[in-house]
């Protein structure tokens, strides 16, 4: 493992073969450079190592908040990061992401949501916005949030939230070789390419509408 | 928010078949659903909107409405976002065009 | 003797102050638009009426089919005038039904009109999850062979996550008055301070994050005149040529080196017209005031 300027990349040899570790740690902010990066390593990976199953670990405060960075498209550079994962995903390799740190808004998007499935530490923080800055832009009382919170997973911050509406696979007390490679053994025999979270969003009855709404628009 | 049920006898509106659907759920403004209904000598309209209190405005605007034009045999539905009334007389007009394929 | 649409004589209307419905008339061929979900069979979203928020039948955005230039195309609009046309749940997978419907029916392309800050806050998990389904619907309909054609030019432009998307689409059209980017200003000048971007200087805004810009730096193929029809004859000359292309470890790595070289090149510049300069423009302070042709015809001058 090697870990350089909020990167960190390596690989693990284990009872399914060797797995490469990319992502980022430290709560890194996400602008051109790391992403890049990371879209580079990942490209390296599928041209150099055909069908090596992928762990993305994501710890991320989110998107760099720059005017240079806006000046030349980050929105852009993100992009290009989420299609290289994605290329990734048709030319065979399986993915999971694994949240370590912090998940948030653009930076856990353009990565960590792209895996095929996306899973998280306990006490890890998943989250677009906090309350507070939340309860300022939509003019909503705080306290009226918080209240509401309590019954809705739909915009609070909070890794259950996530996995209720089946975004995140499961939540783990601890990262474990065992956990990864059992995850990665059901992705290679799964079908990948299907976007499972709608449906698992519906299941765990957290995110019951997004289904149902995509279904009739899909085939009416 | 404040969510209004009235029923308003009116004239049998010209014939619709289509819903028509009028205005933008924006600041100061509505949007307008309107669609056949059930009862030919009457228009049957539900209410929901940002603002509360305003019930009594709120009737007598589409009683107006009703009134005026021939809107009976159909069912209206307003989502709001603050209009005032005349914006809301406007639009309750153009959603009425739109509907009936015609000045009303 | 039938006249053939693209030739019909085009509804006069100004994109920018449309609403979603008016801009979908007047892209499409006339008529043609059928919509999916119509708000005569949808409730608003119940996540807003506990926010005591009565939100839109439709809930933001249109999705349906049409045809564009007698080719049949699926259709995506949002409605930047509600709730600065914010991805919620319903919102959200309105569009990747459409999406997904692409890739079943295979459509000549889908028209994808981005009016949107990005994810709804009132709804925020639902809206982040709902852009990650968008994205991997995108390149799903696009592996499937279908172009998705991003049109931005309303009043939101295309920020947060949809800014994202939009960069995922197979091409995107932008008039003058577009942007695109990932961060708000606002947000930006909340977080780093009014010295870092003064969110209320318009002029600059454009120059960091709209059409003009993103058309000289390649982050946008065409700009267009703030016209229903200038975007509708955008959309069907590209759709003329069009052949998607498949996604490749080459093609993304060439990708890679581009917006790689461009960052080493532009390092440590802060304001459009020092791109523009860098780009080889002779005289940036004019960029704001050409108009559409002359600014296409200055671009295809600058060297490579």
């Amino acid at each position: 493992m090697a870990v350089g300027g909020h990167i960190v990349t390596g690989c693990a040899h284990t009872a399914i073969g060797t797995v490469a570790l990319l992502g980022t740690v430290d709560g890194a902010a996400i602008g051109h450079d790391i992403a890049l990066r990371l879209a580079g390593r990942v490209l390296d990976i599928v041209a150099h190592f055909p069908g090596r199953p992928i762990v993305f670990l994501v710890d991320t405060k989110g998107q760099a908040l720059s005017r240079a960075e806006e000046l030349l498209c980050l929105n852009g550079s993100l992009a290009h990061l989420a299609r290289c994962v994605d290329l990734a995903r048709r030319q065979g390799h399986v993915s999971l992401a694994l949240v370590t740190g912090e998940a948030v808004s653009g930076g856990f998007l353009c990565f960590g949501l792209m895996a095929d499935k996306t899973y998280a530490l306990a006490d890890t923080q998943v989250r677009v916005m906090d309350l507070k800055a939340m309860a300022r832009v939509t003019k909503i009382p705080l306290e009226r949030l918080i209240d509401l919170a309590a019954a809705s997973p739909t915009f609070a911050p909070g890794v259950e939230n996530y996995l209720r509406m089946g975004a995140i696979e499961a939540i783990w007390d601890a990262p474990s070789a065992a956990l990864l490679e059992a995850a990665l053994a059901d992705q290679q025999a799964a079908d990948s390419r299907v976007d499972e979270r709608m449906a698992r969003g519906a299941a765990r009855k957290g995110r019951r509408l997004a289904a149902t709404t995509a279904v009739i628009v899909a085939s009416s | 928010m404040e969510i209004l049920e009235f029923r308003f006898t009116s004239q049998p509106a010209r014939q619709g078949v289509d819903a028509k659907l009028c205005g933008v759920v924006g600041s100061g403004n509505l949007e307008i659903l309107i669609q056949p209904g059930d009862d030919a000598r009457a228009c049957l309209v539900a209410v929901k909107t940002s603002a509360r209190g305003f019930g009594q405005i709120w009737e007598a605007v589409i009683a107006e409405f009703a009134n005026r034009h021939a809107v009976g045999g159909t069912r209206i539905a307003i989502n709001d976002m603050g209009a005032t009334p005349a914006v809301v007389t406007l639009r309750l007009g153009q959603a009425l065009c739109e509907y009936i394929g015609g000045v009303p | 003797m039938k006249e053939s649409s693209a030739t019909r004589l085009p509804r006069r209307l100004r994109y920018f102050e449309a609403t979603a419905r008016n801009r979908v008339a007047a892209v499409m061929d006339a008529g043609t638009f059928r919509e999916f979900l119509p708000p005569e069979q949808s409730q608003p979203s119940p996540h807003l009426a506990v926010l005591d928020i009565p939100g839109s039948f439709d809930d933001g955005v249109i999705v349906g089919a049409a045809t564009l230039g007698d080719r049949p195309v699926l259709v995506i609009a949002q409605e930047g005038l509600f709730m600065g046309g914010a991805v919620g749940e319903i919102h959200g997978a309105k569009i990747v039904g459409l999406l997904q419907r692409a890739v079943r029916e295979k459509p000549a392309a889908v028209i994808f009109m981005a009016d949107s800050g990005g994810v709804r806050l009132h709804e925020a998990n639902a809206g982040l999850i709902a852009i990650s389904e968008i994205m991997r619907a995108v390149l799903d309909a696009r592996a499937a062979g279908v172009p998705v054609i991003a049109l931005v030019g309303g009043s939101c432009g295309a920020f947060g996550g949809m800014g994202i998307v939009v960069r995922l689409c197979s091409a995107v059209v932008m008039s003058e008055e577009g942007r695109l980017a990932l961060s708000g200003p606002e947000v930006i000048e909340t977080v780093a301070g009014v010295e870092e971007f003064d969110s209320k200087d318009r002029a600059l805004v454009w120059r960091i994050t709209g059409g003009k810009h993103r058309y000289l730096t390649g982050d946008c193929d065409e700009l267009v005149d703030d016209d229903a029809a200038a975007f509708r004859r955008s959309a069907i000359e590209l759709l003329n040529d069009w052949k998607e292309p498949s996604s490749s470890v080459a093609g993304l790595r060439a990708e890679q080196e581009r917006l790689t070289s461009r960052c080493q090149r532009f390092d440590g510049l802060r304001d459009g017209l020092d791109v523009w300069r860098a780009l080889g423009v002779t005289d940036p302070q004019q960029i704001p005031l050409m108009d559409r042709d002359s600014l296409v015809a200055l671009k295809k001058e600058l060297p490579a």
